[in-house]
């Protein structure tokens, strides 16, 4: 067997601007393997400082196209935990309806319009559109779906303006969210129809154990908030993340790479989440588990296709439940915050991709004097280099598409990669 | 893709990525236009790389490294219209907040070792090439983004809109914040087409698409702090999403 060299400049169908590197030599030993991300430096940890605390929310939306709800609601509840705001239950319950509304949109278009292509034999949703015009369509009703409850909940869908430090600056009505449930009734059926055909796919399989992180709660599958919990054994609260997720910076890329202390990398995202939560998940989304058949053991990264179905699934229901359980009380006002004293506070949520921790420093009068941002893809991405180095021989044994077969591999995590070049400590770092 | 449809290319340079979302957020259309265009590149959606030239060029994003630069020119001597597809290629937009940092200092905050930073100061594309139309917005709004396309392929000047928001706020019969509770609304100055969403949803409009033509920077700015904001606030509203146009430049501390 001759060596085989890997080298996709551009990785395309993901959000942002990476690279893989990959040379497999004789005997399939693994010489070279990289995950690399050119996406430009932002500088947001530069530009946040100076900026006061009731933009930070505004301006960490930027960071993310694709989840601007979740870097708001985790720079909110960082803000918030920073000043001792606390938010009405209301408030709460409208910040998990919004958070799952970007799950329902990122996760429609990872699998039916990024990742669905690959596995029947297409270089899009567009192409593919003309054989497989259903599952487009249904991909893009779902996607739309989730787009309207953001825009009803938050104001607009990308970037949303309602959510503010201490609650909503508008507290959507009855009205506008009763229409809501017909159509989220609607999605269920639509995805339960779909669901076949994704776990149908034909996944190839990474071959390793590996460590899964999320965050947990007792009460329900956890999405804004929520203790750091791990499938060996890690435990901390969002105030100690710091103690337990170490980083360290590669010369060739410009994300740094996340590590548990005193184990090795790990894997955040979908498959994490419900590998350690699947008890709180809706029950439609438990029943699907068995019915789409993933292995509750599993650490395989090309699963996370899989449990995004699952989560999905869980979004909407979950979305029905709260719709109908809401009593708005819509003359609600946000939360007052006092600023006087220096201080500083951290969240953890789950981003539609994993993970996601902001932590800022204010001075006494509400100004950032510094920010520290670690998204999901920053904290898988050494994960993904040593799922490549561990796929790869096999890929190569078997004769198959290595280029195509990596870029799978990549897409399986669903990276964003705009957001991981943000994985910087300010405050390490002047 | 037949031979003969226009040919449309998407590209990404520093940024979010939401303007290419907010594109893909025309999902009840999304299928018809693909239908009329063959989408040449437009790498987050998919696979096949076409390196031009295009009819239609959308560039989200600002221009903030060397090699950025040079993919402009190359892009734009492939290009028969090209666009600049929101704030960042507008004008910079977020990203050019750090342009009022000293580059040295900007990279030193981020990074321990500066050798291996190529980056310079942040700018809208047309800073570097002729742009033949402007899109504003963080981000556009879908609707606008459409009215672009289809008034592109047809040869025609799409209906973008030019007057400040307040117009938009007076339609939906919104109070004027600004006036009646005394909120920092950036209404009078920033360009329509959101559709007024921030004093709908009751809070004053942040500016995100920019300023309107021949806007009063000035006097808004006098009337925030005659309204009690503090100079370093006044600076903050206008160094935000537009902060190096000429209409904001001397608000924004220049």
């Amino acid at each position: 067997m001759s060596s085989q060299k890997v080298n996709v400049c551009y990785v395309p169908r993901v959000e942002g601007q990476g690279s893989i590197k990959v040379e497999v030599g004789r005997g399939g030993r693994v010489k070279k393997c990289q995950f690399a991300i050119f996406e430009p430096m932002r500088f947001f940890e530069a530009f946040l400082r100076g900026r006061k605390f009731y933009e930070v929310h505004e301006l960490a939306s930027r960071i993310c196209g694709i989840c601007p709800i979740a870097h708001q609601m985790t720079a909110l509840r960082a803000v918030e935990n920073a000043f001792g705001v606390e938010v009405s239950q209301q408030t709460k319950q409208l910040r998990t309806l919004l958070a799952l509304s970007g799950w329902i949109q990122s996760h429609a278009l990872s699998v039916f319009m990024l990742t669905a292509p690959d596995y029947l034999g297409f270089d899009g949703a567009i192409s593919m559109a003309a054989k497989h015009r259903d599952i487009v369509q249904t991909a893009l009703r779902i996607k739309k779906l989730g787009n309207d409850v953001g825009e009803i909940v938050g104001g607009r869908a990308i970037h949303p303006i309602s959510a503010v430090v201490g609650g909503f600056t508008k507290i959507p009505t009855e009205e506008e969210l009763e229409p809501l449930l017909a159509r989220l009734k609607s999605a269920r059926k639509e995805v339960l129809e779909t669901v076949k055909t994704i776990a149908g796919f034909d996944y190839p399989a990474v071959d390793r154990d590996s460590e899964l992180v999320a965050i947990s709660s007792g009460n329900e599958y956890a999405v804004n908030e929520g203790r750091l919990v791990s499938n060996l054994g890690l435990e901390a609260s969002e105030a100690e993340y710091r103690s337990y997720i170490l980083e360290r910076q590669v010369a060739y890329s410009n994300a740094k790479q996340s590590f548990v202390k005193g184990r090795g990398s790990f894997m955040v995202g979908p498959l994490a989440r419900v590998v350690l939560n699947h008890e709180q998940l809706s029950p439609g989304a438990r029943k699907l588990i068995k019915d789409i058949d993933l292995n509750l053991q599993s650490t395989d990264p090309f699963m996370n296709i899989k449990a995004r179905v699952i989560e999905i699934l869980h979004a909407i229901e979950e979305s029905i439940r709260i719709i109908r359980k809401l009593r708005l009380d819509v003359a609600e006002q946000p939360a007052r915050v006092r600023t006087g004293v220096p201080c500083s506070g951290a969240a953890l949520t789950e981003a539609p991709r994993g993970l996601l921790y902001h932590s800022y420093t204010f001075d006494k009068s509400g100004v950032v004097t510094a920010a520290d941002i670690v998204p999901p893809t920053a904290h898988n991405s050494a994960h993904v280099e040593d799922s490549l180095r561990a796929f790869c021989p096999k890929v190569v044994a078997a004769g198959g598409d290595l280029s195509l077969q990596c870029e799978m591999l990549i897409r399986a995590y669903d990276p964003c990669i705009s957001c991981s070049v943000h994985a910087v400590d300010l405050s390490k770092g002047v | 893709m037949a031979e003969g449809k226009p040919r449309l290319a998407v590209f990404k340079f520093t940024g979010c990525a939401g303007c290419q979302m907010e594109l893909l957020r025309l999902e009840d259309e999304l299928l018809q236009i693909a239908e009329r265009i063959s989408i040449a590149y437009f790498m987050m959606a998919q696979s096949r790389v076409d390196l031009g030239p295009y009819d239609l060029c959308l560039v989200e994003g600002s221009v903030s490294t060397p090699r950025e630069l040079e993919e402009l020119k190359r892009i734009r001597s492939v290009s028969r219209i090209l666009v600049a597809f929101g704030d960042c290629a507008v004008a910079g937009c977020l990203p050019s907040i750090r342009n009022w940092i000293s580059q040295y200092k900007a990279e030193s905050y981020v990074y321990e070792d500066t050798t291996p930073i190529m980056s310079i100061r942040v700018h809208g594309i047309g800073e570097y090439v002729p742009v033949d139309m402007v899109l504003p917005g963080c981000p556009p709004h879908k609707d606008l983004i459409f009215a672009l396309i289809t008034s592109a392929l047809q040869g025609i000047r799409p209906d973008l809109k030019y007057h400040p928001v307040c117009v938009e706020c007076k339609l939906r019969e919104n109070v004027c914040i600004l006036r009646s509770l005394g909120k920092p609304c950036m209404g009078p100055v920033t360009r329509a087409g959101c559709g007024a969403i921030c004093p709908s949803y009751g809070r004053e409009c942040e500016g995100c698409y920019g300023p309107m033509s021949d806007a009063n920077a000035g006097q808004l700015a006098r009337l925030f702090k005659k309204n009690g904001m503090s100079d370093d606030d006044a600076v903050r509203k206008f160094r935000k999403y537009a902060g190096m146009t000429d209409e904001f430049r001397a608000e924004a501390g220049i």
